[in-house]
């Protein structure tokens, strides 16, 4: 052969070998590449074999879905006791709130749920209307319903008496939509070329992601009070959530600078030389990219942030976990069965609103990645 | 030279400027001004200053010492003074600085909307209007990573064109390009030019300055060595140092 070469006739496209696709392929690819994955997969195929069947026999077959009292219960005590979730359930929701302003909980939750999905939604219409009703015109409302308006006939409602399933989704809510805002600030005043800004800035991230949550919650309840004039004392369920708020942003803080600082210098030069100046260099250019950057982080944190609502308990509000706890008090519906039940049944609600959260933000990673790549 | 107007201030006048980084003197003593209507080209070896010098006109760097006017008007630092000469000072480069979150029409129409307060549409008509200039007009819906680099570089000479400056600046815009997209950019530039624009180019390429510059300016170590039309300067360098530095780009 010589040295030289001059193709001829064009090499054809051939399709890839069989044996790496359909499910066998799949099946070989993945779960018995080698025998070390090969013995984890029997492995574990045993594991579910010997653990599924039993847990699912308690929760279902062997459970009691109805029941008056705790005395079914206690006689079964190979399933769990649904009947105690049904019978406590208007009280996980509401707790101390008056029966008889009930649907006016319900209508908040379901006002402010619809407006979320109108504003999660990708393809929803009319996302300006969304937001401001939702961050305008939701908080009013939500106000006048919950803490009631003589005015309008609503009978006032103090915050020490709302409690359960509602404490936990405002309380979480609260949190996010003030805690992302607040976290930008502060990410922006930590890269700030004003020395008294950035000073400021590092001082409280620092501060606050040295000290524990509860001292942060023990700090609002107990020491808030102290320091403003007696009418002006923030109530009782308003200091856990600005402690819940201003603990988050300092975390976010650190998050957003992470994704302020992977920007290449020259976005900011490109910005610059277009003469956008800085607010408007930070809202259409630099921020858009820093945040979606940082999604995985800022979605961590507010996963995080949803079960530190948990904590309000230490400082007397009664969240739906809490309300789970005075459940388990009632003498009625004592048995070996109602723990297990009760806090299984937590781990599933926190579970899915958890894993809701990762999955619609994992989708949205997707979703504004894929306009930018090939 | 025909086209250059010596009767208004020049486009871009530096007087005894100095530039510090840190105790490096980065920029030393640097005099020459450039007329409206000019193509000026600096080259010199890497670390000479003149990306450095190029950035002072805009302020992305600022000059320590001396004086820098643009079309008559001192560079200070107000913010005044840096916004109305950013307004009329265009920037490409080197590694294009797309946004990558938006389109290309939205790159082109991101600062006439916020910094000049044009209606939507007219600004997109002006940016239409440009990327067809620079021959991609149908690439306006797409992002910035779906374009070619060559492609990305001339979105970037319509984004800056869209401010409708006097002046264009250009920092090395070929350098980061694959061999085969230097020709379509350097196109687009030599149209430019043709039209009259203020230019001053940092470049490699000689063969652009060539055909383009009216005047070519040698930097070496923060200063500069040498200024010359491009026929004596590329046949007959006086200087020492440009005849090395012609000598090794100019012998492939």
């Amino acid at each position: 052969m010589s040295v030289a070469f001059v193709r001829t006739a064009p090499e054809a496209d051939l399709a890839p070998p069989t044996i790496s696709r359909g499910v066998v392929g799949w099946v070989r690819e993945n779960l018995f590449s080698s025998w070390a994955s090969a013995a984890t997969t029997l492995l574990l195929l045993a594991l579910g074999a010997w653990l599924l069947p039993p847990l699912v026999a308690w929760a279902t077959v062997n459970a009691v879905w109805s029941a008056p009292d705790g005395a079914l219960c206690r006689s079964h005590q190979d399933g769990a006791c649904w009947a105690f979730i049904a019978q406590k359930w208007e009280y996980l929701r509401y707790a101390s709130y008056p029966e008889g302003a009930h649907w006016r909980v319900d209508v908040t939750e379901f006002v402010g749920l619809a407006l979320i999905v109108w504003l999660l939604w990708p393809r929803a219409p009319r996302k300006g209307l969304g937001s401001a009703l939702f961050f305008l015109a939701f908080p009013i409302m939500a106000f006048v319903l919950l803490r009631g308006l003589p005015i309008l006939g609503l009978e006032a409602v103090e915050t020490q008496d709302w409690g359960g399933l509602l404490v936990s989704l405002l309380a979480a809510l609260v949190g996010i939509v003030f805690s992302l805002p607040l976290g930008v600030l502060l990410a922006l005043g930590r890269r700030s070329t004003m020395p008294a800004v950035k000073a400021a800035c590092i001082t409280y991230i620092e501060a606050v992601r040295g000290v524990p949550f509860i001292t942060v919650l023990y700090m609002a309840n107990n020491l808030l009070p102290l320091f403003v004039p007696d009418q002006w004392t923030p109530d009782r369920f308003l200091r856990p959530l600005v402690g819940t708020a201003l603990f988050s942003a300092a975390y976010l803080a650190e998050e957003v600078r992470g994704g302020l600082q992977a920007l290449p210098r020259g976005q900011y030069e490109a910005a610059t030389a277009l003469d956008l100046r800085y607010w408007r260099m930070m809202g259409f250019v630099i921020l858009p990219q820093a945040l979606t950057l940082t999604i995985p982080g800022i979605v961590n944190n507010f996963i995080g942030l949803f079960k530190d609502t948990t904590l309000v308990a230490i400082v007397g509000m009664v969240d739906f976990l809490g309300a789970m706890d005075n459940a388990f008090k009632d003498p009625n519906w004592s048995g070996p069965t109602i723990l297990a039940t009760g806090y299984g049944f937590a781990g599933i609600f926190y579970y899915i609103v958890c894993a809701a959260m990762a999955r619609y933000a994992r989708n949205m990673e997707r979703r504004l990645a894929a306009g930018r790549t090939r | 030279m025909s086209g250059l107007d010596d009767s208004a201030p020049p486009a871009i006048d530096f007087v005894d400027v100095h530039k510090w980084f840190g105790a490096f003197h980065a920029l030393k003593n640097i005099n020459f001004s450039i007329r409206r209507g000019e193509r000026v080209v600096v080259c010199g070896p890497s670390g000479s200053g003149k990306s450095t010098l190029i950035r002072c006109v805009n302020r992305l760097e600022e000059h320590e010492r001396g004086v820098i006017r643009v079309n008559g008007y001192e560079l200070t630092n107000t913010s005044r003074s840096v916004d109305h000469i950013r307004r009329d000072v265009g920037m490409v480069f080197q590694s294009f600085n797309l946004f990558p979150h938006l389109t290309v029409l939205e790159n082109c129409t991101l600062a006439p909307i916020w910094v000049k307060r044009l209606p939507k549409a007219e600004a997109e008509a002006t940016a239409m209007k440009l990327l067809t200039r620079v021959r991609i007009p149908e690439q306006a819906h797409k992002y910035p990573a779906q374009l070619s680099g060559g492609q990305q570089q001339r979105v970037a000479i319509a984004r800056a064109l869209c401010m409708g400056p006097s002046i264009m600046l250009f920092d090395e815009p070929t350098s980061a390009l694959d061999p085969e997209m230097v020709r379509e950019v350097l196109d687009a530039m030599t149209e430019l030019a043709r039209e009259g624009m203020t230019m001053m180019v940092v470049t490699h390429e000689m063969g652009f300055a060539r055909e383009i510059a009216d005047r070519v300016v040698f930097m070496d170590s923060g200063e500069i060595v040498e200024i010359n039309a491009p026929g004596p300067f590329f046949s007959a360098p006086k200087h020492e140092r440009t005849k090395a530095f012609l000598s090794q780009i100019l012998r492939h």
